[in-house]
């Protein structure tokens, strides 16, 4: 009964979706306040009912209600309650139904909290996300059925897949997909603005937080996902150039490029054009991501569901979004003004510089991921991209962005003069390029000339934000001096990107490290046997069984020693899930700051041997640590109180602009 | 032209080289870092160049694996049904490898046909196939029907 429930539910979610796509759009364009003001009330209903079945079958998976196909696919009695809820998104139909869910969460949260914005926009946004909210909600009815029922009744579940048992894959994907759906806002708000023919500086005002936020989620989703892949698959790494990764890394490239032209576009009123643009492709890169890692196109080991009439239903959807917007954006633009006059050196073109590398690297990053469907396709034979030339390209603009990421925070808007700014950086110059030498030489350890280049760089960033914090905090003094500033409108925006940008710097020292000098060897050891691992020496004292919730493992005991000194003992684990048979690799860690022990067990050659891999893995936790600064930038910048407070002169001109029929190109200056 | 016009053009000029050139490395690297697959038919038919990056799948022949005393080195074969070719790893297996699993394997092929592998992929599901493998499979069958319909006379 409850499973109906859901499916009916879904099913009225739909029909309001489809008020919610209609009417607020139509209202607007017409002149129909009755209409317009319908937006809300429909997002609030249409968030009630999906509210509604994903709650039912999260009740199916906690009350093991065998009887629904995907519960009986994916759940299982023995199942922790931890993961009896994470399996609801551990596949294909609740994945979506996730999908939707946190959709419409963006849409309630977009009508509440945009009090600011005038009637008329807000009911475009909203109608903007009720279409896409059609899209989805279509296609998990018609073709992946979360509800549907299997007969007979199995009288066990097929259990969630074992890789998926994990904290840090529980909260994976929903973070994900907050950034993944919250882009959808970003796009409304383009789309929304293009329709009523009026970017400008308030239009990326308002959307600005909300980019920000999603690609925060994005943020963290992808950082989460590294960590458990490096967690859970048990072989030590922590970003493999899967095109499913790849699929949540362009948006979030592309979300990257949007939110710093977002920033010239609030700030200068340039680059309209350009931004509407980024926030297309950010979107169209989102919806990519789930056709790639949804219609199981391609060879990867996230692909878990595999269904052609899938794929096709979400490429036509993909064409009629891309092919939808970029049409109103070509009927659009050309009336869109250029706005703010700027010089050849300004932090506008540092800007673009990065708006361009970065979209260079999205580019690549998709070719990369395309280019063994395209070789299929065109009967090229079947290749793979392997993961050097990803990591070359990384090597080859990173160096570019960081630069123009050390002069962009120091430049000024419109004019700068370079002599003047590179006397500022002066002495960010020397302190880097001392650094990298320092460190390119072989003094404290095994010299690199790339570990040169990571720490110049990263001291390049450190130091322009010691100088332009010093710039900002000049008539400041002290903590006290810090804090005020840190309240005044934009100064959370401003610290948001201090953090932000330190957590670039931390992230390519991790990165760079872990790569030059990690340390792996596959042994075989007998117990009592030792070896020696970067200065560290391990004790193997043998493996003995164990009986785990649901399932089976040999454990392995190791001791860590460093000189004479115990300083951990580690317990790798293989793994048999009683379910789905299938072997786990559990790794052991010992965690630090400057470095990781890592132990996977590989397995049993008699007597007592064990073949295993041990890795020494240096500053590997600077990446994930980099990634979470970055977030928290973003968290700092999209909280800034000039968000919260609109000034009442601007929505006065807000709304006279935005009045009528709506269709008054207001583009500042010409 | 004004100064300001030239200066500009120069900016651009210099914008488009820039980027010409970094594309022209990217595309370089990219063909260079492409890797081929090719099944155990098209190795043993002479396909595969000696000494690249390449990948290689079919499915673990039952009984051919091998373990050297080191423990670590592993020798087996894998085959499409119609050849089959020898392949040799060094190094912990992933957690599905066994005999009768589709596996995928990188690495390079030496003079005398035998595969040095640097990697084994198997999959993480127990009944899926990596779809080259099952190409590969799909081809060999149908090429040795062709050739029983035409009564060998095929070389």
């Amino acid at each position: 009964m409850i499973p109906e429930l859901g499916h009916f539910a879904l099913i009225l979610a739909l029909i309001l979706a489809v008020i919610l796509a209609t009417f607020p759009m139509i209202g607007s364009l017409v002149n129909i306040p009755g209409w317009v003001a319908l937006g809300r009330p429909a997002a609030f209903g249409q968030f009630f009912f999906i509210a509604i079945a994903f709650g039912c079958l999260v009740n199916a998976f906690l009350t093991n209600d065998f009887s629904v196909a995907y519960v009986a696919q994916n759940g299982n009695t023995l199942l922790p309650t931890m993961y009896k809820i994470s399996a609801v998104w551990g596949a294909h139909e609740g994945s979506l139904l996730l999908w939707v869910f946190i959709l419409s969460a963006w849409t309630v949260a977009v009508s509440m909290l945009a009090r600011n914005l005038p009637a008329v926009m807000l009911a475009r946004v909203l109608s903007v996300m009720g279409l896409v909210s059609i899209g989805f909600l279509s296609f998990l009815l018609f073709t992946s059925n979360p509800f549907a029922r299997v007969f007979p009744v199995p009288a066990q579940g097929g259990d969630l897949n074992p890789l998926l048992q994990d904290p840090g894959l529980a909260i994976h994907p929903p973070m994900l997909y907050m950034g993944y759906v919250g882009m959808s806002v970003a796009f409304s708000f383009a789309i929304a603005a293009l329709i009523g023919g009026r970017l400008d500086a308030s239009w990326a005002r308002w959307s600005r937080p909300w980019t920000t936020i999603a690609w925060t989620f994005l943020t963290i989703g992808i950082t989460l996902g590294s960590w458990w892949a490096y967690n859970e698959l048990g072989w030590g790494g922590w970003w493999f150039w899967d095109p499913v990764e790849n699929a949540s890394f362009m948006p979030w490239l592309a979300a990257t490029a949007l939110i710093h032209s977002l920033a010239v576009t609030e700030k200068r009123g340039a680059f309209k054009r350009w931004t509407v643009l980024l926030a297309l492709l950010a979107f169209s890169l989102s919806l990519l991501g789930t056709f790639l890692v949804r219609s199981g196109v391609l060879t990867s080991v996230h692909a878990f569901a595999t269904d052609p009439a899938r794929g096709l239903f979400i490429l036509i959807f993909l064409c009629v979004v891309i092919g939808g917007s970029l049409s109103l954006y070509a009927v659009r633009a050309p009336s869109v003004s250029s706005g703010g006059k700027f010089d050849m050196f300004s932090r506008e073109t540092l800007l673009l510089g990065n708006n361009m590398l970065l979209v260079i690297i999205t580019t690549f990053v998709l070719l990369g991921t395309l280019a063994p469907l395209i070789y299929e396709a065109m009967d090229w034979g079947k290749i793979s991209v392997g993961f050097p030339w990803f990591n070359r390209m990384f090597v080859i603009f990173t160096p570019f962005l960081v630069v123009l990421m050390g002069l962009g925070p120091l430049a000024r808007w419109k004019h700068q003069d370079p002599a003047e700014l590179a006397r500022q950086m002066r002495v960010a110059l020397l302190i880097s390029l001392g650094g990298g030498i320092l460190a390119a030489l072989p003094l404290l350890h095994r010299g690199s000339v790339w570990a040169g280049l990571a720490v110049a760089l990263s001291l390049w960033i450190v130091c322009s934000l010691l100088l332009s914090l010093r710039q900002r905090l000049r008539y400041r003094r002290g903590l006290t001096g810090l804090w005020q500033d840190f309240g005044m409108k934009g100064g959370r925006s401003y610290y948001g990107m201090v953090v932000a940008h330190f957590g670039v710097a931390v992230f390519i020292i991790g990165v760079t490290f872990v790569l030059q000098y990690n340390v792996q060897k596959d042994i075989r050891l007998s117990p009592g046997q030792s070896t020696e691992l970067a200065g560290y020496t391990l004790r193997f004292e043998g493996v003995h069984s164990r009986q785990g919730p649901n399932y089976r493992a040999h454990r392995g005991t190791l001791q860590l020693y460093r000189g004479k000194r115990e300083i951990a003992e580690l317990h790798p684990e293989k793994r048999i899930y009683t379910v789905q048979t299938k072997p786990m690799t559990e790794s052991a860690i010992d965690v630090g700051f400057t470095r990781d022990i890592y132990v996977s067990l590989g397995e049993g050659l008699g007597n007592g041997d064990w073949s295993m891999r041990l890795y020494y893995k240096p500053f590997v936790r600077w990446i994930w640590f980099g990634g979470l600064l970055i977030a928290i930038g973003g968290l700092l910048a999209a909280s800034d109180r000039r968000y919260r407070i609109a000034s009442a002169r601007e929505r006065a001109l807000a709304s006279a602009a935005l009045g009528g029929n709506g269709l008054i190109a207001n583009g500042g200056s010409r | 032209m004004t100064p300001k016009r030239r200066k500009r053009l120069i900016l651009i000029a210099a914008m488009v080289a820039g980027v010409g050139v970094a594309i022209g490395v990217a595309l370089k690297a990219f063909n260079e870092n492409l890797m081929f697959f090719y099944s155990p038919s098209a190795v043993v038919g002479g396909e595969a160049p000696a000494g690249h990056l390449i990948r290689v799948g079919g499915l673990v022949e039952k009984g051919s694996v091998k373990r050297k005393k080191d423990g670590l080195t592993v020798t087996f074969d894998i085959t499409d049904f119609a050849e089959t070719i020898k392949v040799q790893y060094t190094g912990i297996l992933p957690d599905l490898f066994r005999e009768g699993q589709g596996i995928v394997a990188r690495g390079r092929l030496q003079k005398d046909n035998l595969f040095v592998a640097e990697e084994v992929l198997a999959k993480h599901d127990e009944k899926y196939m990596p779809p080259e493998v099952a190409d590969a499979l799909k081809t060999a069958h149908k090429n040795r029907m062709d050739s029983l319909a035409t009564g060998g006379k095929s070389p």
